[in-house]
């Protein structure tokens, strides 16, 4: 047990950016709590309401859920609460004697344990979200209604581990913060915390903290600071006030247009690795989305995402953005993107092996699927679906015929297609010098590719890091000439590399002509401010 | 006893997850959309588990690659194991 007097600095590994102040709320196990057992037969009936109660809860959660992956975890939890096979052993334990909730409790534990001793990590995953289920039924034979404490404002949580549902179950605004012993910064509940901005410290180690302990929790560099002194608190309290004022600068330029000293605009699009992002953004932030990596979709745990699942996020994506366009590229897995089952294993050089569009021509199955949740999801906004890693016109030619294909399919069956556009990233050599020679309606320059292709200089090999610069004139040339091919055939043109929200890079993007960047959510402010520096004279 | 009718195949799974959590959930819904009895192995000897139940069938860890044996014994016994070879092989996804 940590002196109550003395600071105490807790050093675990940081999962959600913020800073809160506040004090030590410790989350007891609710396992442990006694309850007065009743016959056998009282014991089984109780079991029996707890699960239909638990299985009632979770289906009221889940309606209340808008994202996929929260509702498929809960989906797989009243599966089990819905199966007997799940409940039987545990009644026959209690007709053995046993107390409701121990025979339940070692049910879940016996199944967990042999969950976690499965080789694939997929499984040894799912013992968490069975002990979530153990414990929700636990918590109602407890008699507790609620499933989780209400946590007074300034609460700074501390738990072993914290399940998705208790997360969601609870109001985590006004400065309430997570700090776990276990958990992991890749886990299911801190990607949730990063979402709604809650900042969470994880893997505290084995800590025994006095409730109400007072405590600063450094969301950033992974600390929790028990029992903070005076100038402990000023420097943190100046931190937070400067941390705050640089979002708010930034937010305000951010939601103004970027415009050129000599007054040219320039549109800024945003990046977006995962849906949820959107939660938090303005959508005047941006002038449209201008990357979306699907591949986000493909790495959930459970294995490739269904037609509807894409089609929901993408119609997600479509309505934030209003009437701005959104470009959704199509699966670019392979080089340092693997998706299992998919892409080539121990390819030997995978930069240059089976991926992006080749990946998908060569599975038809899979990239039809995607085609018909994009081409649903087009009467929803304004579509561009973008073709990566394309280097001849005739992958081009092949996706767009895949595209018809799937178009006339969705009609056959009765379903609109909306308008949309088809276009491809510039990132390979070949297509950069042939653009003319293909057929689409839009480029987007990929400049991270495009730079280690043009150099010869991998992104992952760091001893050759100095070669592979977006400021080189070869690539810098060949973004001046992707430019005039857009200009010359009336086509759009972007970037949506890291080169466009760098500040060395970008006023030499601008020089090229380029006119719209695609860039990190919070990277927006910054291109603004640089945009708005920049003028022809400035920069030859 | 010619009124019940039997049918198996095997298939393989290629879902990049194995028999995991959705998968299961996907599969078990639709065997119970059946009246026959359904049973999935990992080999042909067996053993057999209920394939209506997601625990059984989650209990089996079926990796990747794993060749799914099926039977069925009931009315519909065709119909079952005609459309569970059908989910597996479209993935799991719900709309064919």
């Amino acid at each position: 047990m940590a002196d109550s007097q003395a600071p105490v600095c807790l050093q675990g590994r940081p999962a959600s950016p913020g800073l809160a102040a506040g004090t030590v709320l410790v989350y007891a196990d609710g396992f442990r709590q006694r309850r007065q057992a009743g016959t056998s037969g009282e014991e089984q009936e109780a079991l029996r309401m707890a699960l239909q109660q638990a299985a009632g809860d979770l289906s009221a959660l889940m309606e209340r859920i808008d994202d996929a992956e929260t509702s498929a975890v809960l989906e797989f939890q009243v599966a089990l609460l819905e199966d007997d096979n799940l409940s039987e052993p545990a009644f026959q334990r209690i007709g053995g004697g046993e107390p409701a909730d121990r025979a339940f409790r070692a049910v879940i534990d016996a199944m967990a344990a042999d969950y976690r001793a499965a080789a694939d990590e997929y499984f040894a995953a799912r013992a968490s979200d069975l002990e979530d289920l153990g414990e929700r039924v636990i918590r109602l034979l407890h008699g507790e209604a609620t499933v989780c404490p209400r946590l007074p404002i300034g609460a700074i949580l501390l738990a072993d581990d914290l399940s998705p549902s208790r997360f969601l179950a609870m109001d985590w605004s006004n400065d309430r913060a997570i700090a776990l012993r276990r958990g992991s910064p890749t886990a299911h509940v801190a990607m949730l915390a990063r979402s709604r901005e809650v900042p969470m410290v994880v893997g505290l180690g084995d800590v025994g903290v006095a409730a109400d302990t007072p405590a600063l929790l450094d969301g950033e560099a992974g600390t929790l600071l028990l029992n903070p002194g005076g100038e402990d608190r000023a420097a943190f309290r100046q931190r937070q006030i400067a941390l705050r004022g640089e979002h708010r600068e930034d937010a305000q330029l951010s939601l103004l247009p970027a415009r050129t000293r000599d007054g040219e605009a320039v549109s800024v699009h945003l990046n977006i690795a995962d849906p949820e992002e959107l939660r938090r953004l303005d959508p005047a932030l941006c002038d449209g989305i201008g990357l979306v990596r699907t591949e986000f979709l493909f790495h959930g745990r459970r294995g490739l995402p269904d037609e509807t699942e894409q089609f929901e996020v993408y119609r997600r994506l479509l309505r934030w953005a209003e009437d701005r366009p959104v470009t959704i590229r199509t699966l670019d897995a392979g080089g340092d993107k693997p998706v299992a089952g998919l892409t080539l294993v121990g390819e030997a050089n995978p930069f240059l092996g089976l991926r992006g569009v080749r990946l998908s021509l060569a599975h038809p199955a899979v990239f039809r699927v995607q085609l018909r949740a994009l081409l649903r999801s087009a009467c929803c906004g304004r579509l561009r679906i973008m073709i990566p890693m394309v280097s001849v016109p005739r992958e081009m030619t092949a996706a767009r015929a895949l595209v018809h294909e799937v178009r006339e399919e969705l009609q056959a069956e009765g379903r609109s297609v909306g308008d949309f556009e088809l276009g491809m990233m510039v990132e390979v050599p070949a297509a950069a010098l042939t653009l003319d020679a293909f057929q689409v309606d839009f480029y987007s320059i990929g400049s991270n590719d495009l730079t280690q292709y043009l150099l010869a200089a991998g992104r992952d090999a760091s001893a050759v890091a100095d070669l592979a610069d977006p400021l080189e004139p070869a690539v810098l040339n060949t973004i001046a000439a992707v430019v005039a091919s857009a200009r010359r055939r009336g086509l759009p043109v972007s970037l949506c590399g890291d080169a466009g929200a760098d500040p060395r890079v970008l006023p030499h993007l601008l020089a090229t002509g380029l006119r719209s960047v695609s860039v990190a959510p919070a990277a927006v402010g910054r291109v603004k401010r640089i945009v708005n520096d920049w003028s022809r004279a400035s920069h030859g | 006893m010619s009124e019940t009718s039997r049918a198996q195949a095997t298939v393989l799974l290629t879902h990049e997850a194995g028999l995991h959590a959705r998968p299961s959930v996907s599969l078990t819904k639709r065997a119970k959309q059946f009246r026959a009895r359904i049973q999935l192995a990992l080999a042909p000897d067996g053993p057999w588990v209920d394939a209506k139940s997601i625990v059984k069938i989650m209990a089996t860890k079926a990796p990747q690659g794993s060749t799914l044996h099926l039977r069925a014994e009931g009315e519909d016994a065709d119909t079952a194991i005609h459309e569970l070879v059908a989910l597996v092989e479209r993935d799991f996804e719900d709309h064919g």
